[in-house]
């Protein structure tokens, strides 16, 4: 009977936790990808080939991956796994929405602009820019 | 006189004594004797050059009033909260009277190098002239000249809220005599001009040590542990990277690598860092790529030290 209380109270408290531990996690993984996806226009503008395929490619990532990302930042995914992400999310999470919404726009309207070499050192500063931007007001340094 | 009547004003002298030794070897003007420099500017900044500094200074992430997006507008105001209590950034604006508008170019150099406010106190060492006091007389006054160029913001910080027995600023006296040295920065003849710019950047107004290295139990950097890393000074269970060339800093980074961070923001493995560093990073993105290498240059020459920011 003890082990049997013990086990449900167990489950009922890893449950949700659970459930946040994925989320926390499926936006690491996305935003993993996001940094994956700038290693090539990031060698580009330190001067390797222009290559307007992976430019696009990359591009396409980033548009996926701020749509997806909005929304994995429910209440309740505030910590745990390691989460770099600031407290502050969750007081300005319109400003914070805002700003994935934002990133979304400028990769979509650089992957319409950008038509060669010079378009793309024109174009791509400007996306990446949003990076470092949001960065430095909702996400903090690691533990 | 009895010899209790003589105990009395025997130890009443000896108290005496003390306090006035305590305060003489805490007075600023002590310090000044014994470390400091009488050079004052000769001619009036340059505002132009002195942008530059304020650029390099990242003077704005602290100085700029919370919340605001306007990096000319230091109505201070931010709170850094530290083990030993929290302290405010005041007001940099040329304010006359909220902020530096009735200073003089001597009051500025003054605060920069030996640490203490024109009516003579001592400022916390949360202000980091111990890298300020490198700065040239010259360039002070150039950053100097940039400050009053910007727009007073009235309204003047609240005081800073410190734990005992930090709140006495006398004590700070005997800490600048043991971890203010007061030399301005010398170049080594034996090293590149581009080397010596970088030293000059990265441990002057840049005050990149200050962050970037452990602290004693006084709150002081040792000359073994600096840019070795280390805890989040402001205490969030943070960590701040090693940036000497170990392998527990920036072993494998070359130049162009912390020059190109500096710039953009984005390490060699395309990753944005949050937080504080962002925040230099708006400043150093402004400096010419000469700089920036040079700063660089400075960092990989740095002795390998291990630490990994714990």
């Amino acid at each position: 009977m003890r082990i049997a209380v013990a086990a449900l109270v167990l489950a009922s408290l890893s449950g949700p936790a659970l459930a946040q531990g994925d989320v926390i996690a499926q936006r690491k993984d996305i935003m993993k990808g996001v940094g994956g996806a700038t290693r090539d226009p990031g060698r580009m503008l330190r001067g390797e080939p222009f290559d307007i395929a992976k430019v696009k490619a990359a591009l396409a990532v980033y548009a996926d991956s701020a749509a997806k990302m909005s929304g994995l930042y429910p209440a309740g995914s505030e910590t745990g796994g390691e989460t770099t992400a600031s407290p502050k999310i969750w007081q300005a999470k319109a400003d914070f929405d805002a700003r994935f919404a934002k990133f979304g726009a400028d990769a979509k309207a650089a992957a319409a602009a950008i038509t060669d070499e010079a378009s793309f050192k024109a174009e791509m500063p400007k996306v990446l820019q949003n990076c470092g931007a949001c960065h430095e007001v909702y996400r903090i340094e690691k533990k | 006189m009895s010899l209790s009547a003589r105990a009395v004003v025997g130890s009443a002298v000896a108290v005496l004594a003390a306090v006035a030794g305590f305060w003489l070897l805490t007075a600023p003007v002590t310090w000044r004797l014994l470390r400091g420099t009488t050079e004052v500017a000769s001619t009036a900044g340059d505002a132009q050059r002195g942008r530059i500094l304020f650029d390099v200074g990242g003077c704005a992430s602290c100085h700029v009033t919370p919340g605001s997006q306007e990096r000319e507008k230091l109505g201070g105001g931010m709170a850094l909260h530290t083990a030993f209590g929290t302290f405010v950034v005041p007001n940099l604006s040329p304010h006359p009277s909220d902020g530096i508008g009735g200073w003089s170019t001597a009051d500025f150099v003054r605060a920069m190098r030996e640490g203490v406010s024109p009516d003579g106190r001592h400022y916390y060492p949360s202000f980091p002239y111990t890298s300020y006091q490198r700065l040239e007389t010259a360039d002070l006054a150039d950053l100097f000249a940039y400050l009053k160029t910007l727009p007073p913001v009235a309204g003047r910080a609240s005081d800073h809220d410190l734990a005992f027995p930090y709140a006495f600023r006398s004590g700070l006296g005997l800490w600048k005599l043991a971890f203010l040295d007061g030399r301005v920065f010398s170049p080594d003849a034996g090293r590149p001009p581009e080397w010596n710019r970088g030293a000059y950047l990265v441990e002057g107004a840049g005050h990149c040590a200050e962050c970037h290295s452990p602290r004693n139990a006084f709150g002081a950097i040792s000359g073994d542990r600096r840019f070795a890393g280390g805890p989040d000074p402001e205490g969030k269970g943070g960590r701040v990277p090693n940036l000497t060339p170990h392998a527990d800093g920036l072993g494998k980074w070359t130049r162009d690598d912390i020059a190109e961070l500096l710039k953009t923001g984005f390490t060699p493995d395309f990753d944005s860092f949050g937080g504080s560093m962002a925040a230099v990073v708006k400043n150093t993105a402004r400096l010419t790529d000469e700089d920036r290498l040079a700063m660089a240059a400075y960092l990989t020459s740095l002795p390998a030290r291990p630490g990994k920011g714990r």
